[in-house]
């Protein structure tokens, strides 16, 4: 009974944290179920992708994996392209998923940008569990996405309107991601290396072929400009 | 692209995901503390990726031909100036998905 107590507890603290992903989450899940419908998929597989795969920008490009010839290599280089900064919350989180049993292993397979944003940042109150509090997020976080999704595959078949442009909603999504993160910083050199790292490499590579040229080029600028990026504060 | 090579690909973005994920917990143990030239990658990284996710979405725009990338630019000057005024992300989205689907289907209308 102790036990039910503090997992319901942690439940109602973390809930209120989650309502903006809920909006968000439903909002970009059900885009994402209907651009797999008007793609052509059942609502199978936007539901079992958002279950098993949970990362929000992913899902959407692999819509476009699925569409194309059969290429494992490519798809797997791109997945972790995309997912590489996840590697870098990991780092963050090394900590703070400490001594929470077997929850560790729920809070890594979810931690996507919401969840890592949410369990690194939250203050849980001291009477709050906090294993139990950042599996809640995660879990409700994870929810939100399935449904959203489902839902999106189910209705988009009843969808009358015309949805081209639709998938524009992800190059939204990063260009408010980038702007949140970019209105933070004092100074802009990581961005500025990311972004022409990126345009340069397109355009000398092609659309195809230029991310892993990117992902050096903006590894090697940060490790060149290492002193004067940290002197000058280049970010948060 | 046949059933099995769909849940090839699909198994292979799980599996990239995963690794991605746990990688950090597993090499970095807790016990030790993190190097510092990691700790200073993940403290800059985040907006070079961003940056670079943009430039992603945007690949296959071409200035020279079609709508020459007129629509995306119009609707990411929406997204950015609903985003600075209502700081809604949400919102953000939807006005600039909204403007982008118009221009396309109504105006650039290939």
């Amino acid at each position: 009974m102790e036990k039910n107590r503090v997992v319901m507890k942690a439940l109602k603290t973390a809930f209120p944290y989650t309502i903006p992903i809920f909006a968000g989450f439903w909002f970009l899940g059900i885009t994402y179920g209907i651009y797999m419908n008007v793609s052509g998929f059942s609502f199978w597989y936007p539901m079992i992708m958002g279950l098993i795969i949970f990362a929000g920008s992913l899902e959407f490009v692999a819509v476009s994996f699925l569409l194309s010839p059969f290429h494992p290599l490519q798809v797997l280089i791109m997945t972790l392209m995309i997912q590489a900064r996840h590697l870098f919350y990991g780092i963050s989180m090394l900590d703070k998923y400490k001594n929470v049993g077997w929850k560790k292993w729920y809070l890594m397979f979810g931690m996507c940008d919401e969840s890592f944003s949410i369990n690194y940042s939250a203050h849980i109150p001291e009477a709050v569990d906090k294993g139990w509090f950042m599996f809640w997020v995660t879990f409700l976080n994870h929810m939100y996405w399935v449904s959203g999704a489902t839902l999106g595959g189910l209705v988009g078949s009843l969808m009358t309107f015309d949805t081209n442009g639709l998938d524009f909603a992800m190059t939204a999504m990063f260009v408010v991601i980038f702007l949140e993160q970019f209105l933070k910083e004092k100074k802009h050199w990581t961005a500025w290396i990311g972004f022409l790292s990126a345009v340069t490499c397109r355009l000398l590579f092609g659309a195809e072929n230029f991310m892993v040229p990117t992902m050096i080029g903006i590894l090697l600028f940060l490790t060149l400009f290492r002193k004067p990026i940290e002197k000058e504060g280049g970010f948060l | 692209m046949t059933m099995v090579q769909q849940f090839i690909t699909i198994g292979i973005c799980v599996v990239g995901t995963v690794l991605t994920r746990c990688l950090p917990f597993f090499i970095f143990s807790s016990k030790k503390p993190t190097p510092v030239y990691i700790q200073y990658l993940g403290k800059a990284l985040p907006s070079a990726i961003f940056a670079m996710l943009v430039v992603y979405c945007l690949k296959n725009v071409s200035i020279f031909s079609g709508s020459h990338g007129i629509p995306e630019a119009v609707s990411i000057i929406v997204v950015v100036l609903v985003h600075i005024w209502k700081r809604q992300m949400l919102f953000s989205i939807g006005a600039g998905t909204v403007c982008y689907m118009l221009l396309v289907q109504f105006v650039f209308t290939a």
